[in-house]
Parts: C-alpha cells; structure tokens; sequence
C-alpha cells in the first residue's frame, strides 16, 4: 500500500544545500526532508578546504573582488548578478556557520582563519588571497556535522533511505514527489506546496571521480524526465589533485598552504602555464596542465601517468594543524607519508557546474526565465549560474549554504500563500512499473556491466580534452548502453533494503545525465572553462557566450529526442577579457 | 627538491581472495549463514572494492551500505576479521590475503539484512545528548572569538562521521541497549569542551545518568575501532572527571 504524506514543503536531499534549506522553512511550516542515506552521510562531507568570504580577517579584501574571481573563474559563463549575490552573502553565511558552532581554525587573535586557494585573488588577479575560511581540511564535514546539529536542535523531521525517484506536477506546479523506502521497498506519495530539489551531483557518470557511489543525479534526472530543462551540463569540473588511480579528493588547501605540482623531472610545471599564480590557478587550467605534461612525455610512474603534488617543504606540523585529513588518505590509501615523499596525483571527475536552472531565488525554471511554480532547487543540483564555465574551490561550500537559506526561504514564503494542489491521479504508477520491470523483465542484462562501460566511455571520451569524434563515440556508446538498459533484470527481488534495484534505478539516471551532457558539448564548438574542445580552441564569445539550455523531446512514436537551446549570459558590470593567470 | 623519485608502482597482481560473509535476509532465513564467495582483486584494494565486485559481478542481493568509499561518510562501519572497522579504509593487503576475510556486521544494534543493522537506535543516543550548540546571551554581530588552544581542546571529538564503529564495539553496550554508548559521549564531549558553548551542566546531568558514562568500563575497544582516531576512552573519561570536578 502506498503510503500519503502532506507536508507544506518536501526537500529532497540531506547535504548541506537541503538541511540549510529546512533550517529556514523548518522553523515556519510544516517541513519534511527525505535523504537516500542518512544526512551525516551525504557527500558535503568530504568538502575538504574551505569557504570563501571577504572577511577580510588576515588580510585586506572586499566581495567585490570575490565577485570579479568568480566570473572570471568562470570564463565568463557566470551570470553575473547571481555571483554578486553570493559573494555579498558569504560573509553572513560564514558568520552564521560559526554562530551555529562550527569549529572554524582560528587566526592567532582569536578570529575564523582564512588561507589562500585557487583563482582567489587581491584587487582582480593581482595576487593569491587569503579569503577561505576552513576548519583543518573537514570544512565540509564540520558544515555538513553543524547544520545536522541545528536540525536535530530544531526538531526538523527527517525520512532516512527514502529514495525520491518522482516528481510530480499539477497544471505546471510541481505538487509532491515519490519515494521508495529502503527498508520497507514501499512507495510513499509526499505531497507538498513547495519542493526543494538539493540531490547533489552526478558524478558516478566518470569512472575516476571523488564523488561518492550515492552521486547519481537522481534529482536531475527526474527534473528531465519532466520535460524541464536542465543548463550548460557539459561542463564538468576536473579536480586536479586526486589521489593518482583512485580519484579521492586531495584538497587544492594543499596548494593554498604552499604545495607544488610537479612532473617526472622535478619541474614546477605551472610555472609555465599560470606565471602570476603558478600551482593556485583554476582547477580547469590546471588540469589541462597536467593532462598535458603527461601526454607529452613528462608523467611520472612507470607508465608515466601522473604527476606529483609534494609537501615534503613543508613543516610536519603544519600538515598535521591544517591537512590532517588528506595526509592520511595519502597514508592509508598509497602508503605513501606526504611529509617524506610527493604524493601521485592525477585529476579526477568533481563538480557540475551545470544542473537544473534557478533563478536567484532558487525558483527553477522551465525555460529561459518562466518560473516553474512550486519548485526550488538549490546546490550541486542547480545551475544559477554562479559557477559558469568552471567553479572556484571553496565556491560550491559557500552555493549550499547561500542558494540553501535562500531556497528555504523561498519555499517557505511560496507555501505560506499556495493552495494545496491535488496530486495527478495513481501518482506513484511510474516508480511502480519502473521497479516491477526491474524485477521482472527476461533481458538478463546486468546493471553493474552496464555500469561499468558507461563510466569507460566517459573517461575515455568526454573528460578534459574532447573532440567532434571522442564525443560522438561516446554519444554511440550511450545510446547503445540505453538500449541494453531497457532490458536490465536485479538478482534481489525482496522488498526489503533492495539496494539491487535501487542502483539499477539510478544507471537509468546516470545514462540519461550522461547523454544530456554529451549532446550539449558536441554542440559547443569553442572551449570555455572546463569544457575543452580540441578541435576548437579558443573561446568563441561571438557565438558561444550563452548558456546551453537542453529539453528532452519525445515525438509522435515516443522516441526521445534532445533539443537545444540558448540563453544569454547575465552581464552587470564586468566585460568578457582574455582569462590569465 | 632537484630530481623526483618515480613512486613505487602500485601492487598490479591480481589474487583470489576469499569473504565469508555473515548473511540474512528476514524475508527467507530464518537465522543467519555463512557464505563464502571468491573475488579476484588487487592487494591495494578496499574490502568495499571487494564487496561491490561481488554484487555487481556475481551475486546482486549482497546487502550493504556505502556511500563516499574513503572513510568520511560512515555508511560502511562493519566487523571485518573480528574487529569494526569501515570497509572503505581497510585494504586487502592489510588483513593478509592468504586466509579467508570475515565480514559481518556490526553488534548490538538490530540485524536488517546482510551487512545492514537498524541504525535508529544508535542515532537515537546521539540525539539525546544535546548534540548542538548551546549559547546563552546576545549573539555578537560578528565571529565569537576562540583562541587556537580552545579551539585545540575539543578538537579530536570533533573529527567523529557517526559509523558507529565504537558503540558497537563496546560490550557494555552489547549487554545493556539502554547506554548511550562511546559515539553519543564523544559528540557530547564535543560541545562540553568548547569554550562557547554554555550547556556543558545540562549534558553533564544527562550523562550523569545510570546509563550514562560510569558504565564505561575503560576496555578501550571504542578507541581501537574508530577509523577516525578519536581517542574515545580519553574523552569518555574526560567527561567523568568534568561530573566529579564540575569543570571543564
């Protein structure tokens, strides 16, 4: 029996952007949050560096120049009043945090400390800021801890390993969502004036990545399967220092505290590819540097394949006091001691820039600005724009906890004045025939295998360098995958803690994301940000300064078809220039 | 640094490693069993590596919770050769790969399925103990100042990702499912050591209780499990000198 729940507003997803969400619409309507895991699992807890915000605390600073390093940071995809927004806010945001009780590291005198990181600088590019508040490098645990303390502190009502795996809409407003509970395999119908779409990313399309296997866009891929379009999702950020084989993140802190990337000869490579900030440059730039040192010839290893992120200058105690966390990643996972030896790094797939469109206040649109009522979305899942074409380190911390409070509260404020819509008739029919398929279909198909080649194909063929050709084989690859998709049988076929069917549920959202993401970047024949385009160079601002906008078409025999479209770039005050660093 | 050493390559040798898994599903055993199953894997990998190569190449009703796989989440705290650890932070390597690795999950909290117990309870304890910032007065305008040395005092509790490895390593905890356990009084801990929180008195009075921490009886299991490194009985037995001194 399916189960019906009403609350005023339903958040989907428990990381930092959703519980900083129910902390504000918590506290004044009746609120619930459903999370796949438990919310201290959620991936905002492997945030590792820091949150930027001109406190100003060590050094001069001011928002205006975080806002200018966001844009350009960017590569001028940023839509520009939305950056201004978000470096205005950080710094109540950071206040709030340590109101809250988050153990920030502290300046000698007392106050929240702050350390330099990529693309963050003095006076428009002038020199590396000190602007990232951090706590050691477990900013995002001690985010992620904090915020689930205040929820528990303000009673906020949690459902743990509920799977939201619909939306549901009336007449164009969004009306509730499905889920599918872990435990029970029941379906619940949650219906809602206002949901909140805080799912994170979507990382598990890559095979190297520092997202956890729970990244699997679920929350955009059920915002497409809508119709609503989801923006600029080819581009895909590269961390640059994952540990080498194995994709877990190495914080760019570890630069901010004086660490150099080097290639097989000893050589700090940056030097020749960002001369002002060497090895603190944007994360895009250098991991195309090293992409390319060991492309040509320069890597490291016995099959030269990684460059090395080394330490070793450093005094023991400062790796101990502010990056206690990846030296002993680099320990147990390489056994290597970065005190004593460079640690082997190589970039690994991390962030989405692209997602499902908000406007500032986190309102999701289902076109280039018609507002899709009753839907917020805020985080990793949301595309504002404030990250463009490439994000800052430390920004996606600051996203969550700005685009967070203010998705809450314009859930809050939406609910307080809808009227409740009636849910679409037997809404829980497609989660329903989407798992029994699961259970019962012939084709023998496994999802692990399925799997498996997806992320092969997107390593090899849409990571750092792309081209017509790679991304057309991967557009191949998809598309047959998808057809083998169709005919996936799970082994388990119980009700309870079925995660058998629940990760075939999510290869589907995986493939469908995958594709959106190869179709729009086949189509952006320029490179910009973290989308590089061997075949088309340089960044094309005449034609491809605007913002890609995909839509998922079905025709009159129901085959799906992805369509493309544009929308300008919001620009207030800062005219497109040559990025350099 | 003039010249770079290349790393030593990664261990590429694949070895067949046996898991005997503690398995049950409620929907058809009647109790648990064990089972053995045979993965070919490298030295270097993860027991989670292990594990997914199982359910995804060859039995897909293994039953296990995972999420960041590096150790910060806590989804995958399970008994791994007798002893809690997160499946994501051990390797192969390290339990010997010649004799077969035990995997079953974790004590004291109710079996669900496989490796998966009811974790309410244990978050229950947790919730109990005020687990949150408590500040009396105005709230400044700007940061509340801490010195590094307070900020220093509190900083190992700090560091807990709640995976239960230590709560249900505790024989105390195993024979009486009313005590807080380890976890619950660490993130106490947490909060009565921090110099901006006022309500250490009221935690106190909470763990003051007969099934709060004088049913710590030092074994120091909580500390060996933790993946995280916290020095759990320390905390545990800073927390019971703050009850007999009233101060932190």
């Amino acid at each position: 029996m399916t189960q019906v729940h009403r609350h005023d507003v339903v958040i989907v997803g428990a990381g930092g952007a959703g519980m900083r969400a129910a902390l504000e619409s918590g506290k004044r309507l009746r609120t619930a949050v459903l999370t796949k895991l438990y919310p201290t699992r959620s991936h905002t807890g492997a945030a590792q560096g820091g949150m930027c915000a001109a406190l100003a605390n060590v050094e001069e600073d001011n928002w205006e120049w975080h806002t200018f390093d966001t844009i350009k940071g960017g590569d001028y995809l940023v839509d520009q009043d939305a950056a201004e927004v978000m470096a205005r806010e950080a710094i109540d945001a950071v206040l709030d945090l340590e109101k809250m009780g988050l153990p920030f590291s502290r300046t000698p005198d007392g106050r929240i400390d702050q350390r330099r990181f990529g693309g963050h600088t003095r006076n428009h590019g002038e020199a590396a800021v000190r602007r990232a508040c951090y706590a050691a490098d477990r900013t995002g645990h001690m985010i992620l801890q904090t915020l689930y303390q205040q929820c528990v502190k303000h009673d906020i009502e949690f459902y743990n390993e509920f799977y939201v795996l619909d939306l549901l809409m009336t007449d164009g407003a969004a009306s509730g969502v499905v889920a599918y509970e872990l435990a029970t395999g029941e379906l619940h119908v949650f219906q809602a004036k206002s949901v909140v779409l805080a799912t994170g990313g979507f990382g598990r399309v890559f095979k190297t990545t520092s997202n956890a296997l729970s990244l699997t866009g679920d929350g955009m891929g059920i915002v497409w399967r809508q119709g609503l379009p989801l923006e600029d999702m080819e581009f895909y950020q590269f961390h640059p220092t994952g540990l080498a084989g194995l994709g877990i993140l190495l914080t760019e802190g570890a630069r901010g505290e004086g660490g150099i990337l080097r290639n097989a000869s000893g050589e700090r490579f940056m030097e020749r590819y960002a001369p002002t900030i060497k090895d603190l440059a944007p994360r895009d730039m250098v991991s195309r540097a090293i992409y390319t040192e060991v492309r040509q010839g320069r890597g490291c290893g016995p099959n030269q394949d990684y460059v090395l992120l080394d330490l070793t200058h450093l005094p023991p105690e400062q790796l101990e006091a502010k990056l206690p966390d990846i030296t002993e990643f680099s320990r147990t996972y390489l056994g290597i001691d970065p005190i004593d030896e460079p640690v082997p790094i190589y970039p690994t797939a991390h962030y989405a820039m692209g997602g499902v469109p908000t406007d500032v206040h986190a309102r999701v649109l289902r076109g280039n600005d018609t507002v899709v009522p009753g839907l917020f979305a805020a985080g990793e899942v949301a595309c504002v724009s404030v990250h463009g074409a490439n994000r800052l380190g430390t920004n996606s911390l600051l996203d969550i906890n700005v685009f967070g409070r203010r998705a809450g509260v314009s859930a809050a404020e939406y609910a307080s004045s809808a009227t409740d819509l009636e849910v679409p008739p037997d809404p829980e029919a497609t989660v329903r025939a989407l798992i029994e398929r699961m259970f019962h279909g012939e084709g023998g198909e496994r999802a692990g295998a399925i799997r498996a080649e997806l992320q092969q194909t997107m390593d090899d063929n849409a990571s750092v360098y792309r081209t017509e050709a790679t991304l057309k084989q991967a557009e191949v690859d998809i598309a047959d995958l998808k057809r083998r998709y169709a005919n996936v049988t799970v082994q388990d076929k119980g009700k309870r803690y079925n995660t058998d069917v629940l990760e075939a549920v999510e290869l589907g959202f995986l493939l469908d994301l995958a594709e959106v993401l190869v179709v729009s970047a086949r189509a952006r024949n320029e490179s910009r940000g973290g989308h590089f385009r061997e075949d088309y160079t340089t960044r094309d601002d005449v034609n491809f300064m605007r913002h890609t906008m995909a839509y998922r078409h079905l025709d009159a025999e129901g085959r799906q078809e992805i369509r493309l479209d544009y929308k300008p770039v919001t620009v207030t005050r800062y005219q497109p220039m040559e990025r350099k660093y | 640094m003039t010249q770079t050493l290349p790393a030593p390559p990664p261990a590429t040798l694949r070895h067949s490693v046996t898991l005997r898994i503690r398995r049950f599903n409620p929907e058809q055993d009647s109790e648990p069993y064990w089972h053995d199953y045979v993965v070919e894997a490298l030295p270097t990998d993860r027991v989670l590596d292990a594990l997914n190569k199982i359910k995804w190449e060859q039995d897909g009703t293994l039953t296990y919770r995972r999420s960041c796989g590096h150790g910060i989440c806590g989804s995958d705290a399970m008994r791994i050769n007798g002893r809690n650890r997160l499946a994501c932070k051990t390797l192969l390597k390290d339990l010997g790969m010649g004799s077969a690795i035990v995997v079953e999950a974790i004590k004291g909290l109710p079996l669900e399925k496989d490796l998966v117990v009811d974790m309410e309870p244990f978050f229950a304890a947790f919730r109990d103990v005020k687990p949150f910032l408590v500040a009396d007065g105005a709230e400044p305008t700007r940061e509340r100042r801490q010195s590094q040395a307070e900020r220093q005092r509190f900083d190992d509790t700090t560091k807990c990702v709640l995976c239960a490895a230590c709560t249900t390593s505790c024989p105390v905890f195993w024979n009486d499912d009313q005590y807080f356990g380890p976890a619950a009084i660490v993130n106490a801990h947490r909060f009565i050591f921090d110099s901006r929180d006022d309500g250490a008195a009221l935690r106190l009075d909470i763990l003051n209780d007969k099934e709060g921490v004088w049913r710590c009886r030092t074994t120091f299991n909580c500390t060996d499990a933790c993946p995280r490194g916290i020095e759990v009985t320390k905390a545990i037995q800073e927390v019971k000198r703050a009850l007999i001194t009233r101060r932190v």
